[in-house]
């Protein structure tokens, strides 16, 4: 496949489609309504169910339902709209269902506006839904990584019989670059549905699909078999790019779009003769706090820069344990932070170490 | 002396679309006799390894212990939601879901209407026993006004609370629905209506004729504060009173059908 310009909503919704996904549920939201759009044309034309939804609450209830018939399901939103679908993205997580999301985020909190943030690390990290659970989040910095991330992130979901979020933001979703889609995989046949769906039970014992365990004991195994789960995620699905690391006196660690400004910013400064690189995680659960750990051995000084107040900054400082001095730059409220700004910051941090 | 032998005849047994599992239900709680009649057409239909149901949240939560397919457990209220999706994925299933008033009529209110608006070829049975069962009998939509539930001690007020919401005559008003009656359990009689009403709504379902609700009067004399006997006859009094029964919607092309009884 040739390279085309394509922006992202669309390219991460075509991409979906061609990873095999059969049903796609959704509620528009700006910024990511343009993927909404797309999967409403492409997806009856395919002979694939595309619904709007009356909500984002009914939107991922939608998809909990078509998750539970084994088919690949998704369903894209934005802050406020992913804030509505917690609710069901928890019991998605307790019933163990593989089920893609993506969250092109937007400022906050509330109503705040339709530019980009990454202002629901915390909240799409750490959990997001009531109780003990953690999905599995991709964060891309261009267009191509987004195509292949929502691709991956079928895979993951179907592997770990997990959730995938890919958190993205505004400007990823709107950014026009060129990219490359896959070629078009096809909806998996009614007799290949994994075991544990629901499609009637012909020949067999009931298939029942719950996240209900009255007995704590029940549910603590529950617990336990997702902590499990979690352990393995950990051991094999840490992602993450570095430039310029090697002989690096600074080290930024930045996601998505504050990863690709730092790029940029680290470019000027290596001009200047600072000895600085990046560290761009890709999976933020897992986080790579191993690579980030070895990084507190190898340079004198962390800058985490980030488009909120510093959320992933907590991630950063477990990796370091205290080694070394972390600082943070960040801009909020759908503020997007430019080159200079950041080249400045590295600056800042390459004449307080040199003069230690 | 002459050779005796006993004839035995079956006149009675569980339902195949039922575990053999006794369920959690209080004594003269009617659950029992909805899971029952739902068994028994499911049974008659010949469509069990066909059906997928989705229980709510609230007393019957544990449904999918007690009938024996595949079930799913939706999140309070989002049955319909829930059931929109596997249903589009599974056009050749029997999908229905089993809702509480609570769980139907309040917080679960959007996804009901637009389930019907939508015209989403499931079947929805519609429990109102006019309170909240499982958390212990507070006010539902559903609760009469001067009922005394936990949560309206003094009684429903209506200048404070509002007024029942009777989701039959709602749901009626919407192009999408296509089948909407409301049935109570309260005696024999009404049972068998009620039966013949469940099977029209599953008939209407496997006919690919849009979406189909049966409202289910029903009993809670636990939380009524009542026996079984005077809770039935609540329900037959002041319940059917407040809730008349009767078809409020039939689909002209339900009404072409041949098989099955509107009762």
């Amino acid at each position: 496949m040739a390279k085309e310009l394509l922006k992202g909503n669309h390219a991460f919704a075509e991409a979906a489609i061609r990873a095999g996904c059969e049903a796609y549920f959704g509620y528009p939201i700006t910024p990511q309504t343009e993927a909404l759009e797309h999967m409403s044309k492409r997806m009856p034309e395919l002979g694939r169910v595309f619904l709007q939804a009356e909500s984002e609450v009914a939107a991922i209830n939608m998809v909990y339902g078509a998750a539970c018939a084994g088919v690949r399901v998704m369903s894209s939103s934005s802050s406020p709209g992913v804030s509505l679908m917690m609710e069901g993205l928890s019991y998605i997580a307790g019933s163990e269902l593989p089920v893609v999301l993506v969250d092109i985020m937007r400022g906050g909190p509330g109503l705040g506006n339709i530019a980009p943030s990454q202002g629901d690390y915390n909240q799409i990290v750490k959990g997001g839904g009531h109780g003990d659970y953690r999905p599995i989040v991709l964060a891309p910095a261009s267009v191509q990584e987004f195509i292949d991330l929502t691709v991956e992130a079928f895979d993951l979901a179907e592997k770990y019989r997990c959730i995938v979020i890919i958190l993205a933001d505004g400007s990823l979703g709107q950014m026009m670059e060129p990219a490359e889609l896959p070629e078009m995989r096809e909806v998996r046949r009614f007799e290949e549905r994994p075991p544990w769906s629901l499609s009637g039970a012909k020949g067999r014992t009931p298939n029942v699909i719950s996240s209900f365990y009255l007995d704590p004991l029940n549910e603590e195994e529950v617990n336990r078999r997702l902590m499990a789960k979690q352990a393995e995620i950990e051991a094999n699905e840490i992602r993450f790019r570095e430039l310029m690391l090697d002989d690096a006196e600074i080290a930024v660690v930045a996601f998505g779009t504050s990863g690709r400004i730092a790029q940029s910013a680290i470019k000027n400064a290596r001009e200047e003769g600072i000895r600085v690189g990046l560290l761009r995680p890709i999976s933020l659960y897992p986080f790579p706090y191993e690579r980030i750990r070895q990084l507190g051995d190898n340079v004198k000084e962390i800058l985490v820069v980030e488009m909120n107040s510093g959320q992933m900054l907590g991630d950063v400082r477990i990796g370091i344990e205290g080694r070394i001095p972390i600082s943070f730059y960040g801009r909020q409220g759908g503020v997007v932070p430019m080159p200079d700004e950041v080249l400045e910051e590295i600056q800042k941090v390459n004449s307080r170490s040199s003069a230690s | 002396m002459t050779d005796k032998k006993m004839v035995e005849t079956l006149i009675y047994t569980k339902s195949e679309s039922l575990t053999e599992l006794g369920t959690h239900y209080c004594p003269g709680c009617t659950h029992g006799i909805s899971h029952r009649l739902i068994a028994e057409v499911i049974d008659e239909m010949g469509v069990r390894e066909d059906t997928i149901g989705i229980a709510p949240v609230g007393c019957a939560v544990f449904a999918y212990d007690y009938f024996n397919m595949d079930f799913a457990e939706a999140a309070h209220g989002r049955a319909p939601a829930m059931a929109t999706g596997l249903k589009r994925v599974n056009p050749d299933k029997i999908v229905f879901t089993y809702q509480g008033d609570g769980d139907l009529a309040s917080i679960g209110a959007a996804e009901i209407m637009h389930t019907a608006g939508r015209g989403e070829n499931i079947t929805v049975i519609f429990i109102n026993n006019a309170i909240y069962g499982m958390t212990g009998g507070q006010m539902a939509p559903t609760t009469l006004p001067g009922q005394k539930t936990t949560s309206t001690p003094l009684g429903r007020d209506i200048e404070m609370h509002g007024f029942p919401m009777r989701m039959c005559e709602i749901l009626s008003q919407l192009d999408g629905a296509s089948y909407v009656v409301r049935r109570s359990l309260h005696n024999v009689a009404n049972i068998r209506k009620a039966k013949k009403a469940i099977r029209q709504a599953f008939e209407v379902q496997r006919q690919g004729l849009g979406f189909s609700m049966v409202e289910l009067l029903s009993s809670c004399p636990t939380n009524w504060g009542m026996t079984a006997d005077e809770a039935l006859k609540w329900v037959g009094e002041s319940m059917v009173e407040a809730y008349p029964l009767g078809d409020y919607k039939v689909s002209p092309e339900i009404k072409g059908m041949k098989k099955g009884g509107g009762g």
